[in-house]
Formats: structure tokens, C-alpha cells, sequence
């Protein structure tokens, strides 16, 4: 039997992860399918393709002004970042020189700085190049990737005379340097728009980018003489010409800053301290901060519109759909709801166009399972320009740190990978069977609100995978339950990175995998301060474990199926009586959509030593997990056996409850899996009851007591 | 000639993990399939859902190509994708065809 497997005919991205009751959405779409027309819906998404264990999509339409069929066409997508120089006097012979690192070389021409049709570049064999025109002068000695150069030129554009060098930096090696003099075309006008690491072919259409870091460009002609001072302007978009701010300029597209460059010896780690040894811009050919497509569809939420998940849904005439998701949060102030479920936007930009697991490679060595994928991935990976994941790398295979949702996000939608977005419909699709009233806000919601947006709540249930974190969120986190707050942590691998948001790119989050963690990328050595001046990495070793706030943290992890838990003698504790009420089973979530457990995935664990609080009472823990589930190797000081969950005790997902000092109290499950049981029987079943009684109990105003240990 | 990876004979741990794709495996059958998942022999393998349920294997491509689909057979559940994916590479390591009763 053969089959045909299509791809989306049509996809798009709103202009933030959140919105209101109310607000405006706009939409920008591009249709791939040839009849160029698209049908669009906004859809109240319920529940997530959960596959044959679970209840399976539910998505319910709103009516809206987009409702119907579009005509649309293909939207282009300028991928690759760049710096531009917008206004330069017309020059005439001309002297540029700057510093050069490249990241990959070879096999097809990388441009280091444009003026006009003159271009200073790397040539297909990896050798410096002036390029006029249609002529090239090339140094003919490749440089050294991930090596420090100095690249100069000269042209006349009386003449067509030119000259074309490269010179590595000193050091302990044996590169030579190359140079090259001759004849190329005359009259090439070296004119601006000045770009550095790409050409401009026309107004927002850049070509033949460059991978790697430039540093300290330079340009004189006549009475005109520029320089840049990269270090200037680290945290912003701007590009800071020396002498006169006039010839300034701007990145596009949001390439690394805060760098090491050709000066930086290891004597410091934050940029802050000696900015001239990070005076570098690491630019890619595949980084996208904003694909800037023309709006397509606009329309007004209606106002008594409930928070929740929610997705404009596009379809072309044949193929699957394409679900552009987004929160919808309350009116400021809530709804009257009680309870909120925290929704981990922060999460799901990090991991938006995950392609590593397309990629080659030993997957199930650390997975235990064949990667899987669906028609939608396929078509991202079949679009290289709408950017990678921060799990995946740049053609230079330095870590992709920027994430933004200025672009088709192809994860923020109730198919596919049941993971994050897809999977905490789980917990909605529960609260609505249980008819439970509910908010839902966002991370971004919470990082720019702080604890005001969670004032109106007296519980608030986490996500099934909140991993990333600013400082801004966990601080407000933390003053929640510091007010009295109740918490319940419904997820594993939480609170685990710290990200920042970029003050100068909206809807963008930067993350340094710093020092260790499970991870997909090491950060590059002088790289671990954020451009914002944080410093990156576990917030475990950052001086914040989860642990310390919400009982348990990271421990190991399996993607081949999950497992129970058993009830420890705790569980039967006066404190805990309320969470159990009517459970008189040992064996608690034997079954699930996911890998038919509820401990599964990611799971976390109590740690006294990282402040797992020590009044905290372990409920359950998880056992029998397979060969797959490996601890993970921050736990690790040096690699050994007797480390899977067939040979190791401490890989168990630990449920834990404790009461805090002002009447608030927290519930963890530990697993990522755990939501992903709440159906099962009908949603009759111990972790549905579990999960129904602690919140029940959260809602209630009573202060909980903290106990007195002696 | 090439000594086959893995032993033709251990047809028991095939079946053992024909009942049991995922979970915990015996420590033969772990050998057995460190083996498989190393890169020089994984065959880059993927799974693709391409709707209704079904299944389809595939092979992962270098240089940012998307995957290539073998869309000659197809799959009604993950646990028949994977068990697919098993024979493959024990055709290719144990240097004969698997066949199980
Ligand atoms: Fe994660």
C-alpha cells in the first residue's frame, strides 16, 4: 500500500503569543498550495491530538470577521542577519579593511561588507574576495574557521585597480596570510546602503549572508573616514560609528551580540568588564527575528470572548491544516475565575521549529525511540528561512540563542509532537470536563505584569513542561506565593533555564546554555552573560533550584513510555488527607495518553541538599522506570554506570505537597507526563481525583498551617 | 567478511521486543539494541505521522534536507513503525532476513 502524505498549503503567525478579550489580532499568511486560497477560523482549542490512548482533538469555532475563504499568495521571508548603514556619501577610491572570523567556509560566496556593487566577501574556496560587479580579485589563501583575520581591500573606480589581503591575527599557529593585486571592472560606484554580512539586492531582499563574527570595520575615501565600534551598543539594534553618529546603524534580523571578539584572552567572562574584547557581532545566514510579511487577515476578539487556548486555523484546498496558536488571557483584573492555569509561552518559543529531530544522528541512544514527526514538521524542515529552534544550531554550529514569534511558529498548535502546546490542551480539556472555572495567562502575561496578574487567583496550576524563565517570572512566582498563593506544579524539567527578553526586539527571548544542563548546544567559552547583562544557565546553578520553591526539581529523562507512581506512608499524613480523599489506591496514574503512565517524560525529584523544603511531605514516587530514563548529567561529576532507571533509585518522579508561611502551599507531580492521564476512564480515575482535590482545596480561602517540625 | 553485529541466533530478544517496544527491556536485549541506535547503524531512521493514524518510516538527510519517506509501506500504529525499523537493522547487522512466527 502506498500513500500521499501532504504538507500545509498554507501558513502564518500572529503578531504576539497573547492577546485580550477585545484586542485586535492581525494575522500574515502565506499560501504555498498553487490555487493560492486559503480558508481561516478562529477555534477555542479543547484538546490536543493525544493519539489512541487519549480523547483526541476537540476544537470548537468562534465566530469572527475572518471566518470564510481568503485569497492569499506566497509571503517572502529575508532570512539572515546583517548590519545596515543606511546613509554613506558617495565615495570614490576606496580603502576597507576589518576583522573576520569565519564560522564555515567554502562552497558558496559569504559577503563581509557590501557597498553597493562593490563587495568585500569570502569566496567559494574560503579565500578573501573583492568583488566589483562581475569581477572578483580573490587573496587566494583560505582562512582558518573560528580564527581571527584582518581583511582589507582597495578599489578605484577610475581605474578598476584593486587589492585584496588577508593576514591572520599572531598567534600559535602556522595560517599564512594571502594577497592579491589586479585589474577589475571601472566604474563601480561604492555607494550606500553600507551592509555588513550580506548584499542588498532591494529594499528588504538581502543575499549571500555571512556565518561568523566581523569585528572593527573601517572605510575611507577622500575626506571620508569611518569606523565602527561594535562593543558600542551591545543590549540595543544600533551600530556605533566612531567619530560621528551619523553614519550609525542598525542590525537586522537580530544577529549575536555580546560576543567575544579577536581581543578577548579569557581574562573576563562578562562583556560589562572589558566591552573592547567584545567589540565582535556573530551574524548567520539563518537568523530571523522578523519575517515581516504583509498583514493578511485582522480581527476583533470578541469581548466576552473566555481566556484560554486558542488558534487562528488556516487550510488550503487539500492538505492539513496549519494552527496558528495563541493565548487568549483575561480582562485585566480576571474574569472573576479563582483559579488560573499558567500557560509556558516562554517554553513554546524556545522549542518553536524544532528541527534536531530531523537531523542525523544517534537519536535513540538518548531518546530510547525513533524520532517522530509529522507532515507540518516536514514542511518546516522544507523551509529553511523561518528559522530553527534554540535546540538547534546555525551553519556554523554555534547554538541558536535567539527565539522570536515574529514568524510562523510551527509548534504552537494542537497537533503533532504531543508536547507542550498540544499537550497542556490536557489540562484544559480536564478543567472543562470537571467543570471547573479557570483563567488562562501566559509567561509572557507574567513576565511584564509580574505578581499582579496572579493577585486575582487563589491557585494558580503550572503547564506540563514550564522550562524556561526570566528572572522577572520567577520573581513574581515567588511573591505569589509569598502572598499566600497555591501552586501547583503540574510538570516536570521546570524552572530550569534562565532566558531574557530582549528590550530591543520585542517578542524575542535570548537563552546562553551556560556551564551545563541537559542540553542541546554548549554556549561558546566568554559567551555566558546575556546581551542584557545577566549572567545564563540552570537557574539550579544560578542560586534558584526549583526545589526550593516548588518542592522538586530535574532528574532524569525517557521518551519511550512512562510509569506509576506507588504511595509512600506520607500519603496517609493528616496534611495530606485532603488530596487523597476517596483514593485508596497503592498504585497511583498506571495508565495515560503518554506512554501509559503518569510518570514520564521529564521527571523531578525532592533534594534536600538543593532546598527541597524539609517540612515537604514525598506523597508518591515513581518506580520501574525503563532502561531509557538516563539521570541527567548535571547530577553527574563524572560520567559512570548504574545510571538508567533500571539501576538507579533516585530516577523517580516524586509527588510532593508542603504548606508555606503564609497560608499558601504547593502540590508538584514531577512528570511531564502527569496531565496526559487526567482522561482516562471518562476522567474517572486517581489522578484525575488527585489533581480535583487539591484544587478544590487550593480554591478554598482557609489558610493552610504550616507544621511546627521539632 | 564482516562478522555480524548482532547474534541471528537471539530470535528471543527480537520477540521481546516485538511485545514490548517501549519500557523497560532485559540487559540482552539493551546490548542488543545499543547496537542498533549507534550512528554507524541507526540508518538515521525517523517516523512520520502523515495523517489518519498512519505511519511511515523515513531517513534523515544531512545538510538541513528534510527527511526522505519511504512511502511504499505504511504503518496503522507507532508500535508497527518501530517494530519495521527493528527488521530493517537486523537485516543489515545480523545479515539475514528476521522472521518471527
Ligand atoms: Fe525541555
Amino acid at each position: 500500500m502506498s500513500a500521499i502524505a501532504e504538507t500545509p498549503g498554507v501558513i502564518g503567525y500572529v503578531d504576539a503569543l497573547t492577546a485580550r478579550p477585545g484586542e485586535r489580532v492581525t494575522v500574515r499568511v502565506s499560501v504555498l498550495h498553487p490555487a493560492r486560497r486559503y480558508r481561516a477560523g478562529l477555534v477555542r482549542l479543547i484538546c490536543g491530538e493525544t493519539g489512541p490512548k487519549g480523547p483526541g482533538l476537540k476544537e470548537e469555532p468562534i465566530a469572527t470577521a475572518i471566518d470564510g475563504e481568503h485569497e492569499g499568495r506566497e509571503q517572502y521571508t529575508d532570512a539572515g542577519s546583517y548590519a545596515i548603514v543606511e546613509r554613506l556619501p558617495p565615495l570614490g577610491s576606496v580603502e576597507i579593511e576589518l576583522l573576520v572570523w569565519p564560522g564555515c567556509l567554502g562552497g558558496r560566496v559569504q559577503i563581509l561588507m557590501a557597498l553597493g556593487r562593490l563587495r568585500l566577501a569570502l569566496d567559494e574556496s574560503g579565500a578573501a574576495a573583492l568583488l566589483a560587479g562581475d569581477g572578483a580579485l580573490s587573496a587566494g589563501r583560505r582562512l582558518r574557521e573560528k580564527a581571527w583575520h584582518r581583511v582589507e581591500a582597495r578599489y578605484d573606480p577610475a581605474t578598476g585597480h584593486g587589492f585584496v589581503s588577508s593576514t591572520p591575527l599572531p598567534g600559535f599557529h602556522a595560517d599564512r596570510a594571502g594577497e592579491a593585486t589586479g585589474a577589475l571592472p571601472a566604474g563601480i560606484v561604492p555607494q550606500g546602503p553600507l551592509l555588513f554580512a550580506a548584499e542588498r539586492l532591494a529594499p528588504g531582499r538581502t543575499a549571500r549572508h555571512f556565518d561568523g563574527k566581523l569585528e572593527a570595520p573601517r572605510l575611507r575615501s577622500g575626506t571620508v573616514a569611518a569606523a565602527w565600534d561594535f562593543a558600542v551598543g551591545i543590549g540595543t539594534r544600533r551600530i556605533a560609528a566612531v567619530a560621528s553618529d551619523a553614519l550609525d546603524g542598525v542590525t537586522v534580523n537580530a544577529p549575536k551580540r555580546a560576543v567575544t571578539g579577536s581581543l578577548w584572552d579569557g581574562s573576563v567572562q562578562d562583556w560589562r568588564q572589558k566591552p573592547a574584547h567584545y567589540a565582535a557581532i556573530h551574524f548567520h545566514s539563518d537568523d530571523l527575528y522578523d519575517a515581516g510579511w504583509e498583514e493578511s487577515l485582522a480581527f476583533r476578539l470578541p469581548e466576552d470572548l473566555r481566556s484560554g487556548f486558542y488558534a487562528v486555523k488556516l487550510e488550503a484546498p487539500s492538505g492539513p491544516p496549519f494552527h496558528v496558536g495563541f493565548i487568549v488571557s483575561p480582562p485585566p483584573g480576571g474574569s472573576g475565575a479563582r483559579l488560573a492555569v499558567l500557560a509556558s509561552t516562554m517554553t513554546y518559543l524556545a522549542y518553536a521549529n524544532y528541527r534536531r529531530r530531523m537531523t542525523p544522528g544517534p537519536y535513540e541512544l538518548s531518546m530510547g525511540a525513533l524520532p517522530t514527526v509529522d507532515m507540518t514538521d516536514i514542511l518546516l524542515a522544507e523551509h529553511p528561512e523561518l528559522g530553527g529552534s534554540t535546540y538547534d544550531v546555525h551553519p556554523d554550529g554555534s547554538g541558536i540563542a535567539h527565539a522570536s514569534s515574529r514568524r510562523p511558529l510551527f509548534n504552537m498548535r494542537p497537533t503533532g509532537r504531543f508536547w507542550n502546546f498540544s499537550m497542556d490542551l490536557c489540562l484544559i480539556d480536564w478543567l472543562d470536563a470537571a467543570g471547573i472555572a479557570y483563567d488562562v495567562v501566559s509567561d509572557h502575561d507574567l513576565h511584564e505584569q509580574g505578581a499582579a496578574l496572579l493577585a486575582p487567583y487563589r491557585a494558580v496550576l503550572s503547564s506540563s513542561h514550564p522550562e524556561y524563565h526570566t528572572l522577572e517570572m520567577l520573581e513574581a512566582l515567588q511573591a505569589y506565593l509569598g502572598g499566600g498563593g497555591r501552586f501547583a506544579y503540574l510538570g516536570g524539567n521546570g524552572f530550569y533555564w534562565r532566558v531574557t527578553a530582549d528590550p530591543a526586539h520585542p517578542g524575542m527571548i535570548e537563552l546562553r546554555r551556560a556551564e551545563d544542563g541537559t542540553r542541546a548546544w554548549a554556549e561558546a567559552p566568554g559567551e555566558y552573560y546575556h546581551a542584557t547583562g545577566e549572567y545564563g544557565g540552570l537557574w539550579r546553578r544560578l542560586g534558584r533550584p526549583p526545589n526550593a520553591v516548588f518542592g522538586v526539581g530535574f532528574i532524569a529523562q525517557g521518551f519511550d513510555a512512562s510509569s506509576y507512581y506507588r504511595r509512600t506512608a506520607a500519603s496517609r499524613d493528616p496534611r495530606a488527607a485532603f488530596l487523597f480523599a476517596g483514593i485508596e489506591d497503592e498504585i497511583i496514574g498506571d495508565f495515560g495518553a503518554w506512554g501509559d503512565g503518569a510518570a514520564g517524560l521529564e521527571i523531578d525529584c525532592y533534594d534536600a541538599a538543593l532546598g527541597s523544603p524539609p517540612h515537604a511531605l514525598i506523597l508518591a514516587s515513581s518506580e520501574g522506570h525503563s532502561n531509557s530514563f538516563l539521570l541527567v548529567n548535571e547530577e553527574l561529576l563524572s560520567n559512570r554506570r548504574g545510571v538508567d532507571g533500571t539501576t538507579n533509585a533516585r530516577i523517580r518522579a516524586d509527588m510532593v505537597f508542603f504548606e508555606t508561611p503564609s497560608g499558601g502551599a504547593v502540590f508538584a507531580t514531577g512528570s511531564i507526563a502527569f496531565i496526559a492521564s487526567l482522561a482516562h476512564r471518562g476522567y474517572d480515575n486517581n489522578v484525575a481525583r488527585l489533581l480535583r482535590n487539591a484544587v478544590a482545596r487550593f480554591l478554598d480561602p482557609t489558610p493552610f498551617a504550616i507544621p511546627r517540625l521539632s | 567478511m564482516i562478522e555480524p553485529l548482532i547474534d541471528p541466533s537471539r530470535r528471543d530478544l527480537a520477540a521481546e521486543y516485538r511485545t514490548r517496544p517501549f519500557g523497560r527491556h532485559s540487559a540482552a536485549l539493551q546490548a542488543l539494541l545499543d547496537v542498533m541506535y549507534r550512528a554507524e547503524n541507526c540508518q538515521n531512521l525517523i517516523l512520520i505521522a502523515i495523517g489518519g493514524g498512519r505511519w511511515v518510516l523515513g531517513e534523515r538527510q544531512p545538510d538541513r534536507k528534510p527527511p526522505r519517506l519511504f512511502l511504499d509501506e505504511v504503518f496503522d500504529s507507532l508500535e508497527a513503525g518501530q517494530w519495521a525499523a527493528f527488521r530493517r537493522r537486523w537485516r543489515a547487522l545480523a545479515g539475514s532476513e528476521l522472521d518471527l512466527p
